[in-house]
């Protein structure tokens, strides 16, 4: 009854682990393409980025656990082809690695997360342009960081602001483009997008919005400024590309499993052949705060909370997905928490003051409350998650009074 | 490598060599003492590795900043005064033998 486990990171590590807790006990083989021991990645664009961290502190688990709970980590290998069986056993099947092994499972979840989106424009492949989505990728960015002058970074969502907050903080000249007319446009209101934009501003970083990059330029191979649409050039010896990540879909595709804009799974993290689950990064599930609809939670507590529903299904003890979405953002000395889903909304109300650095906003639909997004506030943004996790209503007029929660 | 000694709601206690640098959450999590979550990996955003710091090393570890204070005000069921987050609390060979007491519950 081997489970394979496909992809060794947040998700697959929490997904092993968690059947062990279901008391499952049949070998389970955790497979990573990735050389190092699998890691945290929300510190690559924070603590890790600046120097404040090291790799090792960022190890999810120490060697000698995976031995005591039985987890067989493969590294360093990617499954590259994986098929079921057409007799037998529902759900067994075979795997095969690029480092030419064959595995056999009873057993399948996929955990393979996302790649960054690449920027697809002339001179993207100069060297000096660098993404930020595993540890390599970061050890590049911060050697090259220790030597620029002038960084643009392109892309205003989570890790394009992050990133620049590092450079900044480093004393680096830094301009952040940003194609929308506003920052991390999908996830807060405007009014959050703007604060955004005034904080960076205020400590000297560049916002450009509304602005799209035509190309990067280059000399003697190296990166020397972005070109954007409208002419202008900055100049530039780094460009930090933070512009979205897709799903990694190919083994699911291989496997016939429903896809749309990630791999289709439903509350109990079953993909459309239930006996194969998936979590994390590469899925997209329903849930009740997104009104119905599908939607992608590109978050580490999604993928651990979804990693555990996995594990529960393939243990043969399901429990649906009830965890309420929540994500963190460290800019600067700024802590922005958000929790729920904020779309949809058609009501606002703001606590705090902006101007202070310490405000939350609540999202409202038809008088539900949706969603927070607290700058410098836990305890506002603590009991809001609260509130949405318990069912508790929170009416729009009394959270404005300054003095509840 | 300063030791840190879990110990657990029935008493049973476990002891890891820690590193100096690492944080008490990160170093139960990695060696998956039960108890200690650590949901969002040291952020102070969950509050799920709480702990009760033993009176005897209360004070070398000092009480908790602002932030912190509000979130375990609110998200920590049975606060009490030597309630920490453990992810705020950083190893250093003066904490050899810490002692951590891991809470009945976490948020
Ligand atoms: C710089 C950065 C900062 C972030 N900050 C935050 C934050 O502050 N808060 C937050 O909540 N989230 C944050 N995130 C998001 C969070 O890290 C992800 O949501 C989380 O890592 C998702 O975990 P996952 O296991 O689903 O996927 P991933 O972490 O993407 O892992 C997938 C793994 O599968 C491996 N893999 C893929 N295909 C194969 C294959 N065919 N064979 C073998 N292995 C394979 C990959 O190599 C990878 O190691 C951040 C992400 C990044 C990159
Ligand atoms: S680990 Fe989340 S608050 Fe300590």
């Amino acid at each position: 009854m081997t489970a394979l486990i496909v992809g060794a990171s947040q998700a697959g590590v929490q997904l092993a682990t968690s059947l062990r807790d279901h008391g499952y006990t049949a070998p389970i083989v955790l497979v990573g393409a990735e050389a190092h021991a699998p890691y945290q990645r929300p510190p690559l664009s924070k603590q890790f980025l600046s120097g404040a961290a090291d790799l090792a502190s960022l190890e999810l688990r120490t060697a000698g656990f995976y031995a005591e709970r039985g987890i067989d980590v493969i590294r360093g290998e990617r499954v590259t082809h994986v098929a079921l069986s057409g007799s037998g056993r529902r759900g067994a099947g075979i795997a095969l690695t690029d480092g030419g092994r064959a595995i056999s499972f009873d057993r399948l979840a996929l955990t393979v997360g996302a790649r960054p989106r690449r920027l697809d424009v002339p001179g993207a492949d100069l060297e000096g342009v660098c993404y930020l989505r595993d540890i390599d990728d970061a050890a590049r960015l911060r050697a090259h960081l220790t030597r620029a002058q002038e960084v643009v970074v392109v892309g205003g969502g989570f890790i394009g602001l992050e990133a620049a907050a590092v450079a900044r903080a480093a004393g680096r000249t830094v301009t952040v483009v940003e194609a929308a007319g506003r920052l991390i446009p999908r996830s807060v209101a405007p009014m959050v997008s703007e604060f955004f934009r005034q904080a960076h501003t205020r400590r000297g970083t560049g916002v450009r919005l509304g602005s799209g990059v035509a190309a990067i330029q280059g000399w003697q191979g190296r990166v020397s400024g972005v070109r954007l649409l409208d002419g202008t050039l900055l100049t530039a010896d780094l460009v930090v590309v933070g512009v979205g990540v897709v799903p990694r879909t190919e083994l699911a595709e291989q496997l016939g499993l429903a896809c749309d804009g990630g791999i289709v799974v439903d509350e109990y993290a079953r993909t459309s052949e239930p006996s194969i689950v998936a979590a994390g990064d590469c899925t997209v599930l329903p849930h009740p705060l997104a009104g119905g609809g599908r939607v992608r939670l590109e978050s580490m507590p999604n993928a651990i909370a979804q990693a555990r529903v996995a594990a529960a299904t393939l243990a043969g003890d399901p429990r649906p997905y009830t965890e309420v979405p929540w994500f963190w953002s460290d800019q600067y000395d700024l802590k922005l928490q958000i929790a729920g889903v904020a779309h949809g909304y058609d009501q606002i109300v703001v606590r705090g003051d902006p101007g202070a650095e310490r405000f939350s906003v609540l999202y409202y639909r038809r008088g539900q409350l949706q969603a927070i997004t607290a700058v410098n506030w836990p305890a506002d943004y603590l009991a809001v998650r609260r509130a949405l996790a318990g069912g508790t209503p929170l009416a729009p007029d009394r959270a404005a009074a300054s003095d509840t929660p | 490598m300063p030791k840190v000694i879990f110990v657990a709601l029935d008493g049973s206690r476990r002891t890891i060599d820690g590193a100096a640098g690492d944080s008490v959450m990160a170093t139960a999590v990695r060696n998956g003492v039960p108890g200690i979550v650590g949901e969002c990996g040291g952020n102070r955003s969950c509050a799920t590795c709480h702990v009760y710091v033993d009176d005897g090393f209360a004070a070398r570890v000092g009480p908790p900043d602002d932030l912190e204070d509000d979130m375990l005000d609110l998200a920590v069921s049975d606060r009490r005064d030597t309630s920490r987050l453990s992810c705020q609390i950083k190893l250093t060979d003066d904490l050899d033998g810490l002692t951590v007491h891991i809470p009945d519950e976490q948020p």
